[in-house]
């Protein structure tokens, strides 16, 4: 079996099971419609002051939705015994990392996809004016994130205090990507080429080369019981 | 306590009084600031010693993932404990030196910005030693986070710099770099060297004792 079929199966099997049981999901929705209320009452009705703090609210409600659905990453494995599975998975283990990692960003960008509906409905922002610019800054940001997030999910896994432990180790790493993304959004916003914002899609580009690259050559270390 | 061990706390303390006495007798009184910027020869030594402290935090979690030798898991914890000492006197004698020269005890300047980010990363490194009882997983999942942590280290920096000086271009926060005068120098490098000498008295001191925790436990 290829390295890129065995990820792909991982991937397959979360996708899987998210379908049929839409937990993650149907939460995170959930969760995700609750943060706009949230939004709105801690800053007020003014619409020039939401407008002016779209990017950050936006990426702020991405990576809260973010922290809540990668927490659980690794939840189906640890309840149901299955990390066995995992370790007795032949070959190199970072092609489980790899499928874990591809699971989490097409469930991060649903989320964030439908938050993005929800804040041009809800605050009335027109976010689709440069839609192939926005896909790319998000994209990258997104990668990052979970590429990080995953790592640091199965790492929590087994630890006691791992909803805390979890939002504690991955916020203050994330910090350049949350930056960099927040402010790329903004400039997409405003509608400056992608080419003015270079040095952030740089930036971000090496975060998720360097996040992937560790993911790949340690996740080995970490899902040994 | 080791004789060798001794030995580099003796010189380490001469070091400092040296140090001491560079600072506040020999080095001139700064023309602009005055007595204020002799806290400067407690405040970059303790920043430099701190990245010196998270390169071998960096190293030594290399290592121990390649190897798995108890010994370097130890010099990683070690070595992130002082580190994060020296982080936390640099942003204090920073905030002590900000209040009388900007006005401010804090401000959300880059340089500020990405020492305190670096400095939360590492005490969440060091919780999270703290949160697992198995030794041997705690000692491979810190190497994994001791790597992370500091490849993170350049891009917190170029992306905090960028975030502030894209906003905020140079205020009287950023002085020109005038170049120092030769006893402010000497005065500067002596206590470097001797801050350098008390950080490795320290992580010796906290490796023996984490390997002695070990062998009772064992």
């Amino acid at each position: 079996m290829t390295y890129a079929r065995r990820s792909w199966i991982v991937l397959w099997k979360d996708l899987l099971s998210e379908r049929r049981s839409k937990e993650t999901l149907n939460a995170l929705f959930f969760f995700a419609l609750l943060l706009l209320f949230l939004f709105q009452f801690a800053l007020g009705a003014d619409r020039e002051r939401l407008t002016a703090a779209m990017p950050g609210l936006l990426w702020l409600g991405f990576i809260l939705s973010g922290l809540v659905g990668l927490g659980r990453a690794f939840l189906a494995e640890r309840e149901n015994d299955c990390w066995e599975g995992l370790l007795l998975a032949p070959g190199d283990k970072s092609a489980i990392y790899l499928g874990k990692v591809a699971g989490n960003l097409v469930l991060m960008l649903f989320v964030e996809a439908v938050l993005l509906v929800l804040f041009a409905v809800f605050f009335d922002v027109d976010l689709g004016a440069h839609p192939l610019r926005l896909t790319v800054v998000i994209g990258l940001g997104t990668l990052g994130f979970a590429a990080v997030g995953t790592l640091f999910a199965a790492m929590t896994a087994h630890v006691r205090a791992r909803e805390v432990l979890f939002p504690v180790l991955l916020l203050p790493v994330q910090v350049p990507l949350l930056l960099g993304a927040v402010e790329a959004t903004e400039a997409v916003l405003l509608g400056e080429p992608l080419g003015a914002v270079g040095h952030w899609l740089g930036l971000l580009a090496a975060a998720d080369a360097i996040y992937l690259t560790v993911g790949i050559l340690t996740f080995d270390a970490i899902l040994e019981a | 306590m080791t004789s060798r061990e001794r030995v580099l706390g003796w010189v380490a303390g001469l070091g400092l009084t040296a140090g001491f006495v560079m600072a506040f007798g020999v080095a001139p009184r700064e023309a602009t600031q005055g007595n204020v910027q002799r806290i400067m020869y407690l405040h970059v030594p303790a920043i430099l010693v701190a990245y010196l402290a998270f390169g071998v935090v960096l190293v030594a979690s290399v290592i121990y993932l390649w190897g798995r030798a108890a010994g370097a898991d130890r010099l990683a914890h070690a070595s992130a404990e002082v580190g994060v000492v020296f982080t936390s006197i640099n942003i204090a004698t920073g905030a002590i030196w900000g209040k009388p020269t900007w006005g401010t005890w804090w401000t959300w300047d880059a340089r500020l910005t990405s020492v305190s980010i670096m400095f939360v990363i590492y005490l969440a490194y060091l919780l999270l030693r703290a949160m697992i009882e198995d030794r041997e997983r705690a000692a491979r999942f810190a190497a994994v986070l001791g790597i992370v942590a500091a490849l993170d280290i350049p891009l917190v920096h170029f992306s905090v710099y960028w975030w502030r000086t894209l906003h905020q271009p140079a205020t009287l926060l950023r002085p020109g770099s005038t170049p120092m005068d030769p006893p402010f120098v000497l005065a500067l490098i002596v206590n470097l060297v001797a801050f350098v000498l008390l950080y490795g008295y320290f992580v010796a001191k906290r490796v023996r004792l984490l390997r002695q925790e070990q062998e009772v436990l064992a």
